[in-house]
């Protein structure tokens, strides 16, 4: 077991914990720069790879982090940063949900939750980004991307099906 | 929160189990699934309840659903309820891509399987696109608010600017524009 990098691990996800307003979605940039870029724990096609097993498996989207941490260090690493990224804000969370009915109706909290939402979506149009940037390079890939974009927002097709339709495409060579 | 409280006694066990099933159910998020079972199945909470939980996950940073998790399990058994429902949801999910990863390691020199993985990938990027789209939808009209997010978007996407930076500039702004507009 590599304890430094463990420790890595831990301490990057208590950090990336804390900085995820508006989910695990809005932190992709963020985790793809220190993964890949500060940390060196893979490359950018891994993350990629890890990011497409982690949305063609049932859970939480915050799971990518489990796959980081495995890459990092094994499966005390996804074990490691999974805690690490969910203890913090989950502290914070109780702590808060203590005090909630207290300042529901305050106007300030009301104002912050109206400036968070622009900011949100803000963050996940870039993880969006990102993400084509780091998978695709040619483009028939740039056009599986927006045509999965466009599916998406004008049907309720379930992503589940999209994704598989992408992998057959992909198998045989299309993608 | 608490005034409509269902008069029903829910267990660690209750906790555990239900939030298993919710982190088995969804695929590319898993909060639908978490509100039926909260309102519709068990009835724990109310629909305005239910927003009302949710809202304050989003407000605060961390993985939404594992926020929901940590609020419905103090609801009803304080710290080991947080921690029965949270450990309820992350257990399965984590042991089944873990599975995933390693029969995956086996086969990724193949050709088929990283063209495969290839084609997940491009559309996985584009079902992230298409969750910002609809959660661009409420805000399009008004200004300050499309200003707003493109600007965080092009610094974290275009200029790859470090995430603190942004939020520390950027959410400043965003509650004052907000204050202004009440």
């Amino acid at each position: 077991m590599n304890l430094p990098v463990l420790g890595e691990v831990a301490r990057q996800f208590l950090i990336l914990s804390l900085l995820s307003i508006g989910g695990a979605n809005a932190v992709i940039p963020e985790i793809q720069l220190r993964a890949v870029e500060v940390e060196g724990w893979l490359t950018n096609s891994d993350f990629s790879q890890m990011y497409a097993l982690s949305q063609a498996a049932p859970g939480p989207n915050v799971l990518i982090v489990s796959l980081i941490g495995w890459k990092a260090a094994g499966y005390v690493g996804a074990i490691v940063a999974m805690v690490a990224m969910c203890a913090p804000s989950s502290l914070m969370t109780y702590q808060v949900a203590n005090v909630w009915e207290r300042f529901r109706d305050a106007p300030w909290r009301i104002a912050t939750q109206t400036a968070l939402a622009p900011v949100t979506v803000g963050l996940i149009l870039a993880s969006g980004y990102v993400l084509t940037r780091t998978i695709d390079h040619e483009w028939n890939a740039y056009l599986a991307t927006g045509v999965t974009a466009i599916i998406a927002v004008m049907t309720r097709a379930h992503p589940l099906w999209l994704l598989a339709i992408a992998a057959i495409l992909g198998a045989l060579g299309l993608i | 929160m608490s005034a409509l409280a269902p008069p029903k006694v829910v267990t660690l066990t209750d906790l555990f189990t239900a939030f298993l099933k919710v982190g088995m159910s969804g695929f590319g998020g898993v909060l639908p699934f978490a509100r039926r079972m909260l309102v519709e199945e068990q009835r724990w909470l109310t629909p305005d309840e239910f927003n009302e939980v949710l809202s304050l996950s989003q407000f605060l940073p961390g993985p939404n659903i594992v926020n929901v998790s940590v609020i419905i399990g103090r609801r009803f058994q304080r710290v080991p309820g947080s921690i029965a429902a949270s450990v309820g949801l992350m257990l399965m999910p984590m042991i089944i891509l873990l599975t995933l990863v390693t029969i995956y390691a086996q086969f990724a020199q193949f050709p088929v399987v990283q063209r495969a993985t290839h084609g997940v990938s491009a559309a996985a990027a584009g079902l992230m696109i298409s969750v910002a789209l609809k959660m661009a939808q409420p805000l399009r009209h008004t200004a300050w608010k499309v200003g707003i997010a493109l600007i965080v978007f092009a610094a974290i996407g275009l200029a790859r600017v470090p995430l603190l930076w942004v939020l520390l500039a950027m959410a400043p702004v965003s509650y004052a524009l907000a204050w202004r507009s009440r």
